[in-house]
């Protein structure tokens, strides 16, 4: 009996629940050592201090989190990085916005070729983009230089908060456009057309018959953008030159530069915050329209 | 769908912005031509000098070896680990099979900052910082969520009546997946495999975090040249990268349709 059933004993040892097991481990084990035990590792270090003169103290204590709160610097920080977010937001879903509706309405191999357009900065590096940016806003750049040619004396466009305000614009357009594409499924034509026959201007129906079937993939993408403008680094630092600050720069500076882990641990936890009111909202606006 | 007309100012409005959105991707182009000592905009004179320099250039071209290699180690890596997973979430469909799927894709939704702070804080004290499996294992942890997911939508949207058939003609488990499940995958597959290469080839903020003097990866050497001096270089770098990307966009398109892979 036994040895009949030895060629499949191992695999029914193991039964169904150990082959899931088996394949879910790698993934299983690279999750928890890069991510679950990093997270909760940096919720821990937010509780930790720094000594006066930059040794780590292996305390629980909130006073990182006090010192931080209570910093005039760090508040201005928050209050700038929401500011500005939700600025390059609002002009994120504006530029974005021609771009979606154009794209829902055509079709066929012109379709394609526009949301391949749409999906190419995508997938270019923002480090590339960024660089593009700053050959357009330079003082040796585009701008600048077309500028001078009409005898116009340029403004400064690059190591200010403009900069960063065009530069961030650009790069999440794709997410904006994509978002609100997935939403405009909702946008049947024949509900224009009832709005114009019934006597509707084109300017009144696109307010009040286009704009609110659209508004859920508005709602996304504004979500989507906040969060990824709040938390973006490469075109801020690069586009200002250091000189603008914003949360995810100092998280940085802080790691790396300043190496205070305990401070750059608690503005990561304030930015997680800030994700969850994000979030919030969206889920509350979203009840709304919907 | 039917063909309403669009109107002219929605038309004029969408060329303008589609001018906005590609104009740091078209000045690139003419400037990485340029024969100027430093970056302008136009250029001056015309030479491929810059595209030279590249070459010239050692920490560059150890860069780009150190990002094609890791982009290759971390793609066949999440295909490896992103598969069985995959396998198990979809088709073994085990209790709590939907919140271990949100487990597995919730790297995404954090931030890469503070991802990459977090993975730092871990990895520091391991002695994992400036090291190539270092940047290996902080790769996978952005690669595997989108493996996961891809591969769970191909695997998802199989016909699952062709390996049923394979089974009750004798074929083993094995063999079924071996020689029906893996080959019906093959577009699923490849569209995991170039979206696991450019994310990881792309990776800029968790490898600043991870390299330092010792190793780099090519988007930190340009970020770090960038941040120094915006030369023409980068501009010829970046014409590079762009053509690259478009051969694996072009790759995918062939083989699964890129409205496919990106848009649902």
């Amino acid at each position: 009996m036994s040895a009949i059933a030895l060629p499949a004993r191992s695999a029914r040892r193991i039964g169904p629940t150990g082959v899931v097991m088996l394949l879910l481990l790698p993934i299983a084990l690279v999750n928890a050592v890069g991510f679950l035990w990093p997270v909760v590792n940096l919720l821990r270090m937010s509780f930790k201090e720094t000594q006066a003169t930059g040794a780590l103290i292996d305390t629980v204590s909130t006073a990182t989190w006090a010192t931080v709160l209570s910093d005039s610097f760090t508040l201005d920080l928050i209050a700038n990085s929401v500011g500005v977010s939700l600025f390059i937001t609002l002009l994120t879903l504006v530029a974005s916005y021609p771009i979606a509706l154009y794209l829902h309405r055509s079709t066929g191999l012109w379709r394609t070729i526009l949301l391949v357009l749409v999906i190419a900065p995508l997938l270019t590096s923002a480090v590339v983009r960024t660089y593009g940016w700053i050959a357009i806003l330079s003082s040796q750049g585009l701008i600048a230089n077309a500028l001078l040619f009409l005898g116009i004396t340029p403004p400064r466009l690059m190591f200010n908060l403009t900069g960063v305000v065009i530069g961030l614009t650009e790069i999440l357009m794709p997410y904006m456009i994509l978002a609100l594409l997935s939403g405009f499924g909702r946008l049947d034509p024949r509900f224009e057309e009832a709005a114009l026959t019934l006597g509707a201007t084109p300017w009144k129906t696109f307010w009040r018959v286009v704009v609110p079937l659209t508004a859920p993939g508005m709602a996304l993408g504004c979500l989507l953008c906040f969060v990824l403008a709040i938390s973006s680094f490469v075109t801020p630092k690069l586009l200002s030159g250091g000189r603008v600050f914003l949360l995810a720069t100092e998280i940085y500076d802080q790691a790396i530069v300043t190496l205070n882990w305990p401070v750059a641990a608690t503005l990561s936890m304030i930015v997680l915050v800030l994700f969850g009111a994000a979030l919030a909202l969206y889920t509350r606006a979203l009840r709304r329209i919907a | 769908m039917d063909e309403r007309p669009i109107s002219p100012a929605l038309k004029a409005s969408a060329l303008v912005m589609f001018i906005f959105l590609l104009a740091p991707l078209l000045v690139v182009l003419p400037i990485s031509f340029s024969g100027d000592a430093y970056m302008a905009f136009p250029p001056s004179s015309w030479s491929v000098k810059w595209y030279g320099a590249i070459f010239a250039d050692k920490q560059m071209t150890a860069a780009f070896s150190v990002s094609i290699a890791l982009a290759l180690v971390v793609t066949v890596l999440s295909l490896l680990i992103g598969l069985p997973a995959a396998y198990a979430l979809v088709r073994l469909k085990p209790p709590g099979a939907e919140a271990l799927g949100s487990l597995f894709t919730a790297p995404l939704l954090l931030p890469t900052i503070v991802l990459g702070l977090a993975i730092l804080l871990v990895f520091a004290p391991l002695g994992l910082l400036g090291t190539f499996q270092g940047l290996v294992a902080a790769h996978l942890i952005v690669t595997l969520p989108y493996a996961v997911r891809v591969l769970s939508t191909a695997l998802a949207t199989l016909p699952i009546p062709v390996e049923e058939a394979a089974s009750t003609l004798g074929a083993p488990p094995l063999t079924v997946f071996f020689r029906v499940t893996l080959p019906m995958m093959r577009s699923g597959m490849v569209s995991t495999a170039a979206l696991c290469f450019l994310v990881s080839f792309d990776e800029v903020v968790l490898s600043l975090f991870m390299t330092g003097p010792r190793i780099s990866t090519l988007p930190v050497a340009m970020y770090h040249h960038v941040e120094q001096q915006a030369d023409p270089m980068v501009a010829a770098l970046s014409v590079l990268l762009v053509f690259l990307t478009l051969a694996v966009v072009v790759i995918v398109d062939r083989t699964a349709g890129l409205a496919k892979t990106f848009v649902k």
